[in-house]
């Protein structure tokens, strides 16, 4: 499916799209269909998001699963530094986004 | 300052040039032209020898982030050229004032500047590092004995 | 060090302001993402992986305790406790909110200190040696010069849209501490045969997808002439580098392309008609900025007297400390490269501590190393032990200088948009292999670079050992390339051939240095023997 992630304009954090708005959680990520450019020019003209773009992902029995590592590794955090990632509490968070 | 076209912002009392801007090509082939338009590409330094004649000169600036027409003007200006210096296209306020210091003394942007930006940029910097022809005293100068002239 | 007078802070304040006012047009809708970018990047602020990452300015590496207090403030203020030490002897944040960006810059210019240009298509910062002003073969102390370029480089009208970015290093040695050669422009201040100080400028090095040594462009420019110099070349970049390819934009493709003759050529026309616009500061400037760089009141007589009785310490003493031009003293080197730590990183409490250090050590001055450590350059014999113990105490003592724990590694895909793939973990278990294996402690100097991607960051060609993350079909994959140096006897590494995965290199990397401790020769270091017995028996050893 085709997901949307960006980062908040004031606050630069990653967000994805959740069908009504920008969630922190990658797993709260919908799949945006053939929405993607309406959405993206709608949301980021009105300044709810920055920087948009659109990426493959699958839905996972453990929520959302962004293709690429790289949007992975934004969904979580630094894999260096579980403590500021979004699962600091959960051991496994790295090995599954790897 | 002379709001002559729409978007336009002009530093100079002599009286506008109305003769359209011919290509550095055109112009070379053209003994009469008083207004040539250069493009990041070409060699400002083509235009040297008829510096005298010439009244007007366009830097096209298709994309803010080429500055290729930054050098073009200060080598013109460098060279003594007096005449119009006019930065059109992808001009935005941010850049005005470095503009400025290079040696433009017009601006015809695409999209028109908000007067109250073009107001902050140019009066943003109370002083200056480098010299170029805009005739500001640098800092260098001003620490070592020297003054604001 | 350099001070500030009212020109100086004004400017800085100045540009405060613009960009608080940029920043709130942004807010406000007023500037698009496309046209507030270059604007926010020569104001340093990335917009990264996770957050926005801000990279301030600390002008040829050096700061005082005061600034170093006030960047562990930032930290805790604005961000997560911690920040990065760059490979161009910067500081980076990772988790900075745009909305905070104008408070703290204003923070930074109460300190003498500011973001401009760290990023862009402009005038980067200028680095320069670590161990300047305490070197004991140093023909004079390069910083001057690199403040003067400072200074000349900052809002520059005509170099604010380059091509791509341009980055300086000014040495005044025969030893190249800062890879000077692996610069776009590099400076080496030297003494011509009638004893004048002048400006060799090497002209078009990087690194990145296309490395290259600088080719020697001008042999000596008279200190008189530096900034007009330095203008002509940059100006003939500016009209003539490519703006068709990012890839291809950087001088070194230029004086590639052009031949670095007709580079010459063509500056030393641009050089001979600037010469008469009389661009050039007056040679008091320089004068008066040399002021700020004087010996510190060093103690005459001070103790030679070194006790080795802790052994800890003798080896942190052997390996950690270079020697002084001024008897009695040396230049201490608080490594931030604790086993299996991430380098070049350190907590506020970290930073607050060196604060201390720097001012109770080292007449309230430190450097950043281009290898992401620290410098005490003005350290008595006689409080080394006690700074060492400080220093251990706070995990900053670890004895790695130029050791393969000791490992140059860029954020990469943990923090940075552009990786392919992660740095740091590689850095991390590099460095615990070797500690566990014991063979750190025997192999001498080994200067092992990571990058994360091919624009090189982490400086991967010029390592002894160098490491390349890419991406193999989304997989992190990792190539290996040995013999690079960024000293004097400047050299690019050669890929030893296939990548490997993450466990894998980390093994290639223990299979080479086993090659190099089966066939090294007295005194060889791992790069001495590689360039003596080649890249086959590492090729044999390692692919079979």
């Amino acid at each position: 499916m085709k997901i949307l992630t960006g980062n908040d304009l004031k606050t630069g954090a990653v967000t994805w799209w959740d069908g009504s708005g920008w969630s922190l959680n990658v797993d709260d990520a919908v799949d945006a269909g053939d929405e993607t450019d309406a959405i993206i020019a709608r949301e980021e003209a009105a300044r709810r998001i920055n920087a948009p773009y659109a990426i493959e992902a699958e839905k996972t029995a453990n929520g959302v699963r962004p293709a690429h590592i790289k949007d992975r590794i934004r969904g979580l955090g630094p894999t260096v530094r579980l403590d500021l990632t979004l699962k600091p509490g959960d051991p496994n968070a790295v090995r599954e986004v790897i | 300052m002379v709001d002559s076209a729409p978007n336009t912002l002009r530093f100079r009392d002599d009286a506008l040039v109305s003769d359209p801007a011919v290509t550095l090509e055109a112009f070379t082939d053209q003994s009469n032209a008083l207004a040539v338009r250069i493009e990041p590409g070409e060699d400002a330094r083509d235009l040297l020898p008829h510096l005298d004649r010439i009244r007007l000169v366009e830097v096209n600036f298709p994309t803010f982030g080429d500055g290729r027409g930054y050098s073009a003007a200060r080598v013109l200006r460098e060279a003594g050229y007096a005449g119009e210096l006019r930065a059109v296209g992808d001009v935005l306020v941010d850049q005005i004032a470095y503009m400025k210091r290079c040696g433009f003394d017009a601006f015809q942007p695409d999209q028109p500047l908000d007067a109250g930006d073009v107001e902050n940029a140019l009066t943003r910097w109370p002083d200056v590092y480098q010299p170029t022809t805009d005739e500001r005293v640098p800092i260098w100068t001003l620490r070592n004995g020297g003054d604001h002239g | 060090m350099y001070k500030y007078d009212q020109w100086d802070q004004a400017m800085v304040d100045a540009r405060v302001a613009e960009f608080r006012d940029q920043c709130q047009r942004r807010l406000d809708g007023k500037l698009t993402e496309d046209q507030f970018k270059p604007l926010r990047l020569m104001n340093g602020l990335y917009l990264q992986l996770h957050a926005y990452m801000l990279r301030v300015a600390i002008p040829y590496g050096t700061l005082s305790g005061t600034q170093m207090r006030a960047l562990a403030s930032i930290a805790d203020k604005f961000d997560r406790k911690y920040a990065h030490f760059t490979t161009r002897q910067n500081i980076q944040y990772n988790w900075i909110k745009l909305e905070d960006a104008g408070d703290i810059l204003a923070d930074l210019a109460k300190v003498e200190m500011h973001a401009i240009q760290t990023s862009g298509n402009c005038i980067r910062n200028i680095s320069s040696d670590h161990f300047a002003g305490a070197a004991q073969d140093e023909v004079v102390d390069p910083r001057p010069y690199a403040e003067l370029l400072r200074q000349w480089s900052s809002f520059h009208p005509e170099f604010s849209y380059l091509p791509r970015k341009f980055k300086f290093a000014v040495i005044a040695s025969q030893t190249d501490r800062a890879a000077m050669r692996l610069h776009d422009i590099g400076i080496n201040i030297v003494r011509n045969d009638a004893g004048e100080l002048g400006a060799a400028f090497y002209v078009g090095g990087g690194m990145g997808r296309t490395p290259m040594i600088a080719p020697l462009v001008r042999d000596f420019v008279p200190l008189d002439q530096l900034i007009t110099y330095a203008e002509a070349c940059l100006r003939v970049y500016n009209r003539y580098g490519r703006r068709d390819n990012k890839y291809k934009a950087r001088i070194k493709i230029l004086v590639h392309e052009l031949g670095a003759e007709e580079y010459t050529r063509q500056v030393e026309e641009e050089f001979t008609l600037l010469l008469a616009q009389n661009i050039e500061p007056p040679i008091a400037e320089l004068e008066r900025i040399r002021t700020y760089f004087e010996d510190p009141a060093f103690e005459a007589d001070a103790s030679e007297e070194l006790s080795r009785s802790d052994p800890d310490f003798a080896v942190w003493t052997d390996r950690n400390t270079q020697p002084h031009r001024q008897p009695g003293y040396v230049s201490a080197v608080i490594s931030l490269k604790p086993v299996g730590g991430i380098p070049g990183d350190a907590t506020a409490d970290q930073m607050r501590l060196m604060a201390e250090l720097t001012e109770q050590y080292s007449f309230d001055e430190c450097r950043v190393t281009h290898t992401q450590n620290i410098v005490l350059p003005h350290v008595r014999k006689a409080d080394l032990f006690a700074l060492w113990q400080k220093l251990e105490a706070a995990g900053l003592g670890t004895p790695n200088l130029d050791q393969v724990g000791d490992i140059i590694a860029c954020p990469g895909l943990d923090y940075c948009s552009l990786a392919n793939a992660r740095s740091i973990p590689i850095a991390q278990r590099i460095s615990e292999r070797f500690d566990a294996n014991g063979k750190g402690d025997i192999l001498g100097e080994l200067k092992l670079k990571i990058s994360g991607c091919i624009n090189a960051c982490g400086h991967h060609h010029a390592g002894h050992i160098g490491i390349l993350g890419v991406d193999k079909k989304g997989v992190e994959n990792y190539q290996l390339s040995l013999g690079g140096s960024e000293a004097e006897d400047t050299s690019l590494g050669k890929i030893t051939g296939r990548g490997f995965d993450e466990e894998g290199i980390v093994n290639a990397v223990e299979i080479s240095v086993d090659v190099y401790l089966a066939q090294r020769e007295d005194g060889e270091r791992f790069l001495d023997t590689y360039r003596r017995i080649g890249m086959e028996p590492f090729k044999e050893a390692l692919y079979g």
